[in-house]
């Protein structure tokens, strides 16, 4: 039986000084190395593979078939790219991972490289944390000191040269492809698939694209192997995962447990949602995954419970709502930040988003009629599965969700001539903001 | 008037020396327009020349960039850029409460500069700190759980030239000395600040409380 809560990624975030090489290496950090060294590329993707490890930065693809990807045969380097834009709307744990423990990937982007056999790693990390970037580039810079990088790392005669790149705003840049062109120097908007990356990606050469938080896992396969990893979570979503709890619960935070935990366990876990408040509505993977509401909380958090359950398990950022928050209020809002980042590059997404705002903002004011809510829905049936990529997806998933869940609210809208609800009682301080609310009302 | 006289030799060389560490030096351009930034307080139209020529692309495809990302400012940037997050969750915990006091405190709206040119006001979407909600970002340094009173206090002690630390990091340096660090110049304080700040570790404290693990060591479960 596994425990409730399986501190892997997160074990050493409480460490003294926990972001420098000694005090990772005082726990047996880079241990991963010389072993994965002693074996054949080869049979580290199978380890991979075997472990059964998905994609942790939304889409849940399984990394080892991922790698298995690259053609070996292509003359061309091969490389590597961290996926650290970490920007999808209630997502935060692989920004807290590279801040207190960037050796964590550092060691899992040089074991990743080495399977794949790519000379030159990235890591795209999203220009707004800087001091984030600071301990990635210290921790880069300790790694080749070390030996961990550069020229025959540990005598193996395996070379590896990682660059830490900041990006400099683009939510779209998240998207593998966007990634891609933003590190080639260009506008940050979707490729054309295929050719996929694994045959031609950076500079037109096979490249694995990988989120920060399972290449962050690949370490701890190799040292305990497949089957240990095998052995947390459930029968297709295996190992652990850290869960990100925020908004309207007692004690938000990072949680890392084996995939299949339910809301209800950890809302337990972190208390409650906040005295005498209860939950209304809540994302299981951030706001491109349609909303669930209470009774959703026994579905198990791994892909398949979460799909069955008409939503996605995307980056478990568990964005919690209790019954003072509009949906509306919230719902416009996430749909502005899909307007603002929209690439512009392809007609659904780019004047959809608009459309969408502009209907929705018309709602939430109170004005327009109940057949609004059947334009929305036309709209977003406009926009999902006719946009270039899964942004315009993502940007229909709260809009139709909500309306499924809380057509009423949409409609207490219209009869109360505006919103009902009072935004001060949502906050984190309801009893500060009392005059504030007073002078909006 | 070429583009060279007006930048210094300085900048000059680490443009190339950016462009240099990437196996093709196009790569090199998004740090580039932060070393740009961090020179002139924004991208100007001499920065952009500047790339164009070291890159042997185009001013127009330089400015194409430079136009897409949002971190590249056109208007001169305050000493210290305050990004109060507007995204849905940090809206609902505050978040929009806090954007509204501070534009109304400073008297500025968003995208603005104050008179005195220390701080630019600007909302600002998901931050990746949810669980600090809601959050304000200071020249890209985390200042968690705000609220309207709180972020009134760090921009005055901005405007007053008191030292202010981030709540998850370390002294606030200015948004030019931010931007060379984007650009991959450290600037050696990787060691200031926590390793995590108390909702990163909210987790880790109670699988320490239950002995709880993953069964690492030969202990499988």
């Amino acid at each position: 039986m596994t425990d409730t809560l399986t501190p892997v990624l997160t074990d050493n975030w409480d460490a003294e000084r926990s972001w420098t090489l000694a005090s990772y290496e005082d726990r047996g950090g880079y241990a991963s190395l010389d072993k994965a060294f002693a074996m054949a590329p080869d049979d580290v993707i199978g380890a991979v593979k075997e472990s059964g490890l998905r994609g942790r930065g939304g889409a849940g693809f399984p990394t080892g078939m991922k790698w298995g990807f690259i053609p070996q045969d292509n003359p061309r380097p091969k490389y590597l790219v961290v996926n650290a834009d970490e920007s999808e709307p209630g997502t935060c744990k692989d920004i807290p991972l590279m801040m207190a423990s960037p050796h964590t990937l550092v060691e899992g982007v040089i074991v990743s490289s080495y399977a794949i056999r790519a000379n030159t790693a990235f890591i795209y990390v999203r220009g707004e944390v800087l001091h984030v970037i600071r301990r990635l580039q210290r921790a880069v810079q300790e790694a080749y000191l070390a030996g961990h990088l550069g020229k025959n790392i540990h005598g193996s005669g395996y070379d590896l040269d990682l660059i830490v790149h900041a990006g400099a705003g683009a939510y779209i840049c998240g998207e593998e492809t966007a990634l891609l062109e933003g590190l080639e120097g260009r506008r940050g908007q979707p490729r054309l698939r295929p050719p996929f990356p694994a045959v031609a990606g950076l500079y037109a050469s096979p490249t694995v694209i990988n989120n920060v938080e399972s290449i962050a896992s690949v370490p701890s396969i190799i040292v305990n192997g497949a089957e240990w990893f095998a052995a947390m979570g459930t029968e297709k979503s295996n190992g652990f995962g850290i869960f990100s709890l925020s908004g309207h619960v007692a004690n938000p935070g990072q949680y890392e447990a084996p995939l299949g935990i339910t809301l209800r366990e950890l809302i337990d876990l972190a208390g409650g949602m906040r005295e005498g408040h209860e939950l209304k509505f809540w994302t299981p993977g951030g706001s491109s995954t349609p909303l669930l509401t209470p009774e959703h909380l026994d579905v198990p958090l791994d892909f398949e419970s979460v799909g069955a359950a008409g939503s996605m398990l995307g980056t478990r950022a568990l964005q919690l709502f209790d019954e003072t928050t509009c949906v509306v209020r919230a719902v416009l809002r996430w749909t502005e930040f899909y307007k603002h980042e929209s690439c512009g590059k392809c007609t659904p997404c780019r004047e959809g988003t608009w459309w969408l705002t502009q209907t929705l903002a018309r709602l939430e004011k109170g004005q327009g009629s109940e057949a609004d809510l059947d334009l929305l829905l036309d709209q977003c049936d406009n926009i999902l599965g006719r946009s270039f990529c899964a942004l315009g997806d993502g940007a229909t998933s709260p809009i139709s969700s909500s309306i499924q869940h809380f057509r009423d609210e949409y409609l207490a809208h219209l009869t109360h001539g505006g919103c009902p609800f009072d935004p001060a009682a949502s906050t984190a301080f309801p009893s500060l903001s009392d005059t504030a609310a007073g002078a909006t009302a | 008037m070429s583009a060279e006289s007006k930048l210094d030799q300085k900048t000059w060389d680490e443009l190339r020396e950016i462009a240099a560490r990437y196996p093709e030096a196009r790569s090199g351009l998004l740090p580039m327009l932060h070393l740009v930034q961090s020179v002139e307080g924004r991208v100007t139209p001499e920065g952009i020349e500047a790339c164009a020529e070291v890159l042997g692309i185009s001013a127009a495809e330089v400015n194409g960039v430079a136009t897409f990302y949002t971190m590249y400012k056109r208007k001169p940037v305050g000493d210290y850029h305050v990004g109060v997050c507007t995204n849905t969750l940090c809206a609902v915990m505050g978040g929009d409460l806090i954007f509204e006091r501070l534009k109304d405190h400073l008297d500025v709206g968003n995208d603005e500069t104050t008179e005195d040119g220390k701080v630019t006001l600007e909302h600002i979407e998901c931050n990746a700190a949810c669980d600090y909600a809601p959050v304000m970002m200071v020249n890209w340094e985390f200042m968690d759980n705000q609220t309207p009173e709180s972020a009134v206090r760090v921009v005055d002690d901005l405007r007053a030239g008191n030292e202010v630390h981030s709540t998850r990091g370390p002294r606030l340096c200015t948004w030019r000395e931010a931007e060379r660090v984007l650009a991959g110049f450290p600037d050696d304080r990787a060691d200031e600040g926590p390793g995590a700040g108390p909702a990163s570790l909210v987790g880790l404290r109670i699988a320490r409380e239950n002995g709880w693990t993953a069964g690492a060591e030969g202990e499988k479960k």
